[in-house]
């Protein structure tokens, strides 16, 4: 009986427990070193040398970070609402890392794999506007409040754009499990097409060419990243709704925006990238692990955003807002209704 | 089973209590965010009876859409609660009435597979069984056949009410300066003068 009952409910959830603290601790180094990478990248096209005090080429500046702010005081304002000041961080944080639980790095290797994968994502994701207003607005100060509402009102128009391009996806797999999405394009278009080997010509990306593209955009708009870094605009504003944050619970926000990259970096990876396949299926291509082509198609994506984020000028709000409403919005609906046509007349669907 | 009567419990009661904080926290932000809680809990409730899909559509329009915009509503207004709250108890009769409406029509509902146990199979079977089929592919066949004009009918109320809500806000005032980018785009160049302005000259 006691062997059973320890069969059934603890061991499970002894495994379970034991996947996340590696996929958390896996994914805080990997986030210490995209950071590190971001401020390099950023460097190089200003020509500067960027962090390379701490460590050999400054490779342990990210630690010396976590270290300053974890060691100083917090403050919390007088007339803060104290609950909510404090929840609002961690909501940001939790929810940032709780998205990774269903994706799948390689084949089988998530904590989760639910049919509704996909639209789990999206429910987190589009749940990460909540810390963002519950820190506005519990600090009871003017500007992070204010900043709040500008940097939810973009995260929530370009929440829209995303959702349209997740629907034409969808159609096209017939699934909402990340797994399905990833093995749908392993034979696409390039394989209608007559290209011999499964390769890169048969990924969402090429298929779906300009929902690709509206994706990555919109996946900038939504993790609050330059040139859509309004809310926190360095130059002009100071921190946006994290104003009067300081030490871990600034840490946490710091930390869930850069989980939140991260996660759109693996999410565009997993539709459009073809996830862990590797890009052309032949022989020495194929024999390296699918995790290894999951981290080398997440990083080029990540790479990509830092390179926007060191060429791109910002925009101004009303043209964030236009460019979400007034292109994004009519483009992608326009492309679900384009998809649905061509896989109803091809017969693909 | 042992462990699912045990979730339910939980969110059960955190639902209940979560609600009950909606109406009697001072706060209004409060009430709204125990508002949310209430609505993740009841998520978790379908989750535990299958209805995946509707679990995260109910997170997805509910706490990422609609409680956005109660929060932005409700912190932005600046309303005096406590004066609000003085003829509270006049509204006690008609909030009890409808809340007894509601109750009898639970009772009739849920009562009615008390009586009989055929009626339960008869209101809700799920076609075909979800063993068989996704959540999403069933609910898809219902909704867009045997529910496509009701379906159609809520589609065009909500367009109704968002062309509603547009035309009572839009106002064009003639003094304001607006980008239009079209006109920017098209702009010909041969209309633009150029000069070249040396170092304290000016123009």
């Amino acid at each position: 009986m006691d062997a059973v009952f320890f069969d059934t409910y603890i061991w499970p959830v002894l495994v379970i427990l034991f996947q996340s603290v590696l996929l958390l601790v896996t994914l805080l180094i990997f986030v210490a070193y995209i950071l590190y990478a971001d401020r390099k990248i950023f460097a190089a096209v200003q020509m500067r040398r960027g962090p390379n005090v701490v460590g050999p080429w400054g490779l342990l500046q990210s630690f010396a970070d976590l270290l300053k702010f974890v060691l100083k005081e917090p403050i919390i304002p007088a007339s803060a609402n104290k609950g909510v000041f404090l929840m609002a961080p961690l909501v940001a944080g939790v929810l940032a890392l709780s998205a990774w639980a269903v994706i799948p790095v390689a084949d089988g290797w998530s904590v989760a794999d639910p049919n509704l994968g996909l639209l789990f994502v999206f429910a987190i994701s589009s749940l990460e506007v909540y810390g963002i207003i519950m820190g506005g607005w519990a600090s009871n100060s003017k500007y992070p409040f204010l900043a709040a509402l500008r940097s939810a009102a973009q995260m929530v128009s370009y929440e829209v754009s995303i959702g349209f391009v997740m629907i034409t996806v969808l159609l096209c797999v017939g699934s909402l499990n990340l797994t399905d999405i990833v093995y749908a394009q392993s034979a696409g278009l390039g394989t209608r097409m007559g290209v011999p080997v499964n390769s890169f010509l048969d990924w969402h990306w090429l298929a779906l060419f300009p929902m690709f593209i509206v994706f990555f955009i919109s996946a900038i708009a939504e993790t609050n990243r330059p040139p859509f870094d309004l809310p926190e605009a360095e130059s002009e504003l100071v921190a946006g709704h994290m104003v009067e944050y300081s030490s871990t619970p600034f840490l946490l926000f710091f930390l869930g925006e850069f989980v939140a990259i991260c996660l759109m970096c693996a999410l565009t990876t997993l539709l459009f990238l073809g996830g862990w396949l590797p890009i052309i299926d032949i022989a020495p291509f194929n024999w390296l692990p699918g995790i290894f082509w999951f981290v080398l198609k997440g990083l080029f994506v990540f790479f990509c955003m830092a390179m926007v984020r060191s060429i791109v000028p910002r925009y101004r709000y009303d043209q964030l807002m236009r460019l979400g409403w007034k292109v994004f919005l009519p483009l992608s609906l326009f492309m679900v209704f384009a998809t649905a046509f061509v896989l109803q007349f091809m017969g693909w669907a | 089973m042992g462990v699912t009567s045990l979730f339910f419990y939980l969110f059960a009661s955190i639902t209940v209590a979560s609600a009950f904080m909606v109406i009697a926290s001072r706060n209004p932000v409060h009430s709204v965010l125990f508002l949310i809680l209430a609505f993740f809990n009841a998520a978790g409730l379908f989750m535990l009876t299958g209805a995946e899909f509707l679990a995260l559509i109910l997170i997805v329009v509910y706490v990422g859409a609609v409680a956005v915009l109660f929060l932005f509503v409700v912190m932005m207004l600046d309303v005096d609660f406590s004066e609000l709250r003085e003829g509270f108890l006049q509204y006690l009769p008609i909030g009890g009435i409808i809340g007894l409406i509601l109750a009898v029509e639970l009772i009739l509902v849920l009562g009615s597979s008390f009586v009989d146990g055929k009626a339960a199979l008869v209101a809700v079977q799920p076609i075909p069984d979800l063993g068989e089929v996704s959540n999403i592919k069933a609910i898809g066949d219902l909704l867009y056949t045997r529910y496509i004009f009701f379906f159609q009918l809520a589609g065009l109320i909500l367009l109704v009410a968002m062309i509603g809500a547009i035309v009572l806000t839009l106002s064009h005032r003639p003094n304001v300066k607006r980008q239009n980018i079209t006109d920017q785009v098209m702009r010909d160049p041969e209309d633009v003068e150029l000069h070249s302005v040396k170092p304290g000259e000016g123009i």
